[in-house]
């Protein structure tokens, strides 16, 4: 039930409602990608996007990842704001250089000159089925590259607040939707029946117009013994992981890699002294090894035991063995036990 | 049937491998033999708003309006006065002192890179007197003469190449890659094609705003095998934004020769046929037709009539950059033996049978642009070269990658002690 003020939305009608309140506000925010037009996208993000505002707010993109980037990358230079979609950020790669070389930069070797100001949305993450191709997580490809902003919504009131604030940003900025969670929150355990989001109250969104700072975290479960660093799909999964261990975990949802709300993570640290670093991508050169680093670097004399990373393995995502390769609330808990043991 | 044919059928039943070659190498005779030549004059001009469809034929054909003897000639010509032709003339004096200027500078170790345009510097000088203000071109690293042609000035663009304390980009990017919004010209990037694509996004953001601003997109002959020139033509055939799509084929790509890019397709040109693009080759050395052209595409442009590729037929008189030796890969007699000429020349002729122009004249414009060039190159040098103590600060380093300094950028920049 929608209270005074608010609304009950899934992640993919909060997305919604995002670019509308954001093209309602600025008519120069245009919305396009593959699909997006006319069927509203193969996830129903942008549905009635085109009704509403016209075909020339939001329309359909021939299948080709760096002309929606660059094309996009020219239509911010004129002075508008597109906010584009990739269909599966496992398809961004054809784009990769167009926002590597192009838009994270524009700013920069035209000393201001030109800027992007350019969101650019994909679903990430598994939990769906989708083997190597409609699963990945590439957000430490973003993280590294200088002068791109890239977050991680893990919910419906987030991906509202954070969508509109990447939009009304005025440098480009990575969107990534863990596609596991537009339809509800999810702990990892695959075989219980689906939870949606309107039995959760961060499926309880604020109407209208309101922007998350980009760069600042969220505690998503206080906790006393040992800080979990996470984002996306696996906040719900390190929840999991606390309650049914009994370990009175902190989950940090980080929301934001780029900028990074180091002021978060140190805190909590420093308070439980103890950290597992949480995500779904594979491990080796991950955003988790960013964290870790920075964790001993600013917390060193707090910590009470070795910083542990959980993380999908170093391979590509399988199809049939998926839930075996998703760093589900079991390899979690197991990593709890471990550092407070220590 | 003799053994030819034999030998004819058995090399086609056998699956084949080509690597395209140049007609000629070093000690070989040199000739141009395939560049299909057309007569000034001949190729007719369509009214901007023919379809596509029914010009075809000017893919394959060359547009040019200066005939043999410096005359302007045939449908495309009368696009400018003898004044306006003068002032073009003192664009492409000016561009060639300014090159010539700066790659002595790069010798002298004021800087660490350059390139230059020598003998195509028509194809920009003529392409930016045909647009208007608020037009923008998306340029590759070889037209400068958009900049010079717009009057920007020459001090700013040395400050540039010096990535001196007065450098407009602030140090960050390699000589040559200037930036100026005011003066229509997109910060040029460095790498291949990926402005191709992104002024075609430029023109339907003009498009879409109800403006009547036009972008006019630049590649060589060599990028266009990149994927981002498909991927712009791809959006250009699409959603049909006001763009001129221009292809430079200077012939070279580094070492490579344009048949590699070209592959099976007759010119650079024909290739907009398949996106159903309006498209025409024109000599590229001919700052009369270059004009024309431009102005034809730019008015079809601004009118809703869609975007236009148009392939410029030019040549690469020097070497692609301060790093490269061109005589490794053609024969230094090349040069001497392109058929379309040195476009300063052409200009020069036709203006002195015009009766405006004279060797005398030409004499006291080289003199004047040299001193323009030698004035800006001393004031540039006074705010500082690129190995001097006045390079660009490393205080800049960290300006300009965000709107605002990030708190992890803030931390480093206090590691470097600024």
């Amino acid at each position: 039930m929608a209270t005074n003020g608010t609304a009950n939305l899934t992640m993919i009608e909060a997305i919604r409602d995002a670019h509308a309140v954001a093209m309602e506000r600025d008519e120069t925010v245009v919305v396009f990608g593959q699909d997006v037009g006319f069927f509203g996208g193969v996830f129903r993000c942008t549905q009635g996007l085109q009704e509403r505002f016209g075909k020339h707010r939001c329309f359909d993109a021939p299948i080709n990842e760096s002309g929606i980037v660059g094309a996009a990358i020219g239509m911010a230079a004129y002075g508008m704001r597109p906010c584009v979609e990739i269909q599966f950020a496992d398809y961004m790669y054809p784009a990769y250089d167009q926002i590597v070389s192009e838009a994270a930069r524009l700013r920069y070797r035209s000393a201001g000159d030109f800027h992007a100001p350019l969101t650019i949305r994909m679903p990430t993450g598994g939990g769906i089925f989708g083997g190597q191709t409609h699963s990945q997580s590439p957000e430490a490809l973003f993280t590294h590259v200088a002068g791109l902003k890239t977050v991680v919504p893990s919910n419906p009131v987030d991906a509202k607040g954070l969508l509109i604030a990447a939009i009304e940003d005025n440098d480009p900025v990575v969107v990534l939707e863990p596609k596991r969670l537009y339809n509800g929150p999810f702990d990892g355990h695959h075989d219980r029946p689906i939870v949606p989001w309107s039995k959760h109250p961060l499926g309880v969104v604020p109407e209208g117009h309101y922007a998350i700072p980009l760069g600042q975290a969220r505690v998503h479960r206080p906790g006393d013994e040992v800080t979990v660093l996470t984002y996306g799909t696996t906040v719900f999964v390190a929840e999991a992981a606390a309650e049914e261990t009994g370990i009175d975990a902190e989950v940090i949802d980080l929301r934001s890699l780029v900028p990074l709300d180091l002021e978060a993570v140190v805190a909590s640290v420093t308070k439980t002294g103890r950290c597992v670093v949480l995500h779904e991508a594979t491990m080796t050169s991950g955003f988790g090894a960013e964290l870790v680093a920075l964790v001993q670097e600013h917390a060193l004399y707090s910590l009470e035991a070795p910083v542990l990373r959980v993380a999908g393995w170093d391979t590509p995502y399988p199809h049939a063995q998926e839930w075996h390769y998703f760093p589900g609330p079991q390899r979690v808990a197991e990593a709890l036990k471990s550092v407070m043991s220590s | 049937m003799g053994d030819a044919g034999v030998d004819a059928a058995a090399e086609l039943s056998t699956p084949r491998f080509v690597v395209p070659e140049p007609g000629y190498r070093h000690g070989e005779r040199i000739g141009f033999d395939d560049l299909a030549l057309t007569a000034a004059g001949e190729v007719r001009r369509p009214d901007p708003d023919t379809d596509a469809e029914s010009i075809r034929d000017l893919a394959f054909a060359l547009i040019r309006v200066l005939d043999e003897d410096g005359t302007a000639v045939g449908p495309w010509a009368g696009t400018l006065s003898d004044d306006e032709l003068v002032a073009g003339l003192r664009d492409m004096l000016l561009v060639r002192a300014f090159d010539a200027r700066m790659l002595r500078s790069q010798r002298q170790g004021k800087t660490s890179f350059y390139i230059q345009s020598l003998g195509e510097e028509a194809v920009a000088c003529a392409h930016r007197r045909a647009q208007r203000a608020g037009d923008m071109n998306f340029p590759t690293y070889r037209q400068q003469g958009l900049l010079i042609a717009s009057d920007y000035p020459l001090v700013a663009m040395i400050n540039q190449i010096y990535s001196n304390r007065d450098d407009p980009m602030k140090g960050h990017q390699l000589p040559v890659m200037y930036s100026s919004r005011q003066h229509g010209f997109f910060t040029v990037s460095g790498n291949l094609a990926t402005q191709f694509v992104q002024a075609v996004g430029w023109a339907m953001a003009a498009a879409i705003s109800g403006s009547d601003h036009v972008a006019s997109a630049w590649i060589g002959d060599g990028a266009t095998a990149e994927s981002d020139y498909h991927a712009g033509m791809v959006f250009a055939s699409t959603y049909r934004p006001p763009v001129v799509l221009n292809v430079v084929n200077n012939q070279w790509a580094i070492s490579t020769f344009q048949g590699l890019a070209r592959g099976g397709a007759g010119t650079f040109a024909a290739r907009g046929l398949g996106f159903g693009i309006a498209s025409l080759r024109v000599d590229g050395n001919d700052y009369l037709a270059v004009h024309a052209v431009s102005q034809w595409a730019i008015e079809r442009a601004r009118q809703g009539l869609g975007p236009t590729l148009i392939e410029w037929v030019t040549y690469r008189v020097g070497a692609h950059s301060t790093s490269d030796d061109p005589s490794a890969y053609r024969p230094n007699e090349e040069v001497a033996a392109w058929p379309l000429g040195d476009p300063v020349a052409r200009l020069r002729d036709h203006l002195i049978g015009q009766g405006v122009w004279s060797k005398e004249s030409h004499d006291e414009a080289v003199s004047e642009v040299d001193a323009a060039v030698r004035d800006a190159e001393s004031e540039a040098e006074a705010h500082g070269t690129l190995r001097s103590d006045d390079a660009a600060s490393p205080a800049l380093i960290f300006e300009d990658l965000f709107e605002n300094l990030t708190p992890h950028l803030h931390r480093q920049r206090q590691q470097l002690g600024y």
